[in-house]
């Protein structure tokens, strides 16, 4: 008897394990979080659907206005998935941008069988053509809704630089399920709106680590906001997204009444907390001063031990 | 914004089968580079949009070094450029050939 050959990834594979997902651009996320050479985009750079508004302000455009969306295969089944481009405008969503994920969005509910992913990486809304922008979220929104009443799950990624605020918060607490890593942020107001609006005793926008406390993946994690925290790498996602695709139920009236609860008693459990520190305590986290330095591993079985809190809701 | 183009004679046509590729964002210090095989394998045009206004001179002389260097027969760039440095412009249009002549698409 011969011991068998012990198979060797291809080094594609190998690189997508080291390689940081908060580092990469949208393309090479979407070309290494796939099967290897299936990807296929949908409204690609060469037909130069371009910011119809950014002319008028004197700006430079790019030629996918800042997303890239298509079709590809994620351990050979099907998907459709979308990227934002974080650097470019802070990710923002114009007109474009969104109608090429709402797009997505209702091609999915067309066929109703195909799970759709949806990197996130954005500040919310392009302030330079804001009408059309607030129009594309709510579109988004619904979008995504509809999908998710047809019976496709749409799972979100976040861990791109500019996080996933304003509109891009929204959308993100609409999906079937998130996966997060440290510096994946989720929020709605970002940390400077909320300083200049409330006050610099309300919140301390140049606090990063409060930043990260109120914001970040880890607390959103221990929130039960994102169903599953990952390491910094594109593999990581890859197999978040494979795992929330076989996690995620049926959609329906009495999920969204699960959900709804799920939030009362978080608001309940928490609402007078000052502090994620406080909150992570109150869950029963010993040493939880301690969460923002645990290496990603120590804190997945940390966060494990607190349950999957959104596991039957959302 | 400034609109800038450019057309060169070639020696030879670039290597590969691709049809397109893009590489780079558009962001501070930083440019995108669209490059398609749709001319003759004895031009090439670069046609550049950028943010950066004046500096025409220094567009032409990347330029011209670029072609004389990869010798990019039959492929047309667009650029959005965020003003990026020279250096960035060159690695940019290097990668953008590379990419074009791999093979595959």
């Amino acid at each position: 008897m011969t011991a068998p050959i012990k198979q060797t990834a291809p080094a594609s594979v190998e690189r997508s394990r080291t390689i940081s997902f908060n580092e990469a651009s949208a393309r090479t996320r979407i070309e290494r979080l796939l099967d290897a050479g299936s990807f296929v985009e949908f409204i690609g750079p060469e037909s130069r659907e371009v910011s119809p508004h950014l002319k008028i302000f004197d700006l430079p455009e790019q030629f996918d206005d800042g997303i890239v969306v298509g079709r590809g295969r994620l351990d050979t089944s099907p998907v459709f998935i979308a990227a934002q481009e974080g650097r470019f405008m802070g990710g923002a969503f114009g007109e474009v941008h969104g109608a090429k994920l709402i797009g997505l969005l209702r091609a999915a509910r067309e066929l109703k069988s195909i799970p759709v992913l949806i990197l996130f990486d954005t500040g919310g809304v392009r302030l330079q053509e804001a009408n059309a922008g607030e129009l594309a979220i709510a579109e988004i929104m619904r979008a995504v809704m509809e999908a998710r009443t047809a019976g496709v799950k749409v799972i979100g990624l976040i861990g791109g630089r500019s996080g996933c605020y304003g509109g891009g918060g929204l959308i993100a607490g609409c999906c079937s399920a998130l996966a997060v890593s440290e510096p994946g942020r989720i929020a709605v107001s970002g940390p400077e709106v909320i300083e200049t609006n409330r006050g610099v005793e309300e919140f301390d926008s140049r606090d990063r680590a409060l930043v990260w406390r109120t914001m970040g993946g880890k607390h959103r994690r221990l929130l039960g906001a994102a169903d599953v925290f990952t390491d910094d790498t594109v593999h990581g996602f890859r197999d978040a997204a494979l795992e929330l695709l076989g996690l995620v139920g049926t959609f329906g009236l009495d999920l969204l009444k699960a959900e709804q609860v799920r939030l009362a008693d978080r608001l309940r459990s928490f609402g007078a907390c000052e502090d994620g520190v406080d909150i992570w305590t109150a869950e029963g986290i010993a040493h939880a001063e301690t969460i923002p330095e645990l290496p990603a591993e120590q804190f997945i079985a940390v966060a494990d031990k607190i349950g999957r809190t959104s596991h039957d809701a959302r | 914004m400034e609109d800038l183009s450019f057309q060169h004679k070639v020696g030879a046509r670039a290597g590969g089968l691709r049809q397109t590729a893009i590489i780079g964002v558009v962001a501070s210090g930083n440019l995108e580079v669209l490059v398609e095989r749709v001319l003759p394998d004895a031009e090439c045009r670069i046609e550049v949009k950028t943010a950066a206004v004046g500096f025409g001179n220094v567009w032409t002389a990347v330029i011209a070094d670029f072609v004389e260097h990869y010798s990019p027969g039959g492929l047309k760039f667009s650029i959005n450029d965020g003003g990026a440095r020279p250096d960035t412009v060159s690695l940019r249009l290097a990668q953008a050939v590379r990419l074009i002549e791999e093979d595959g698409q």
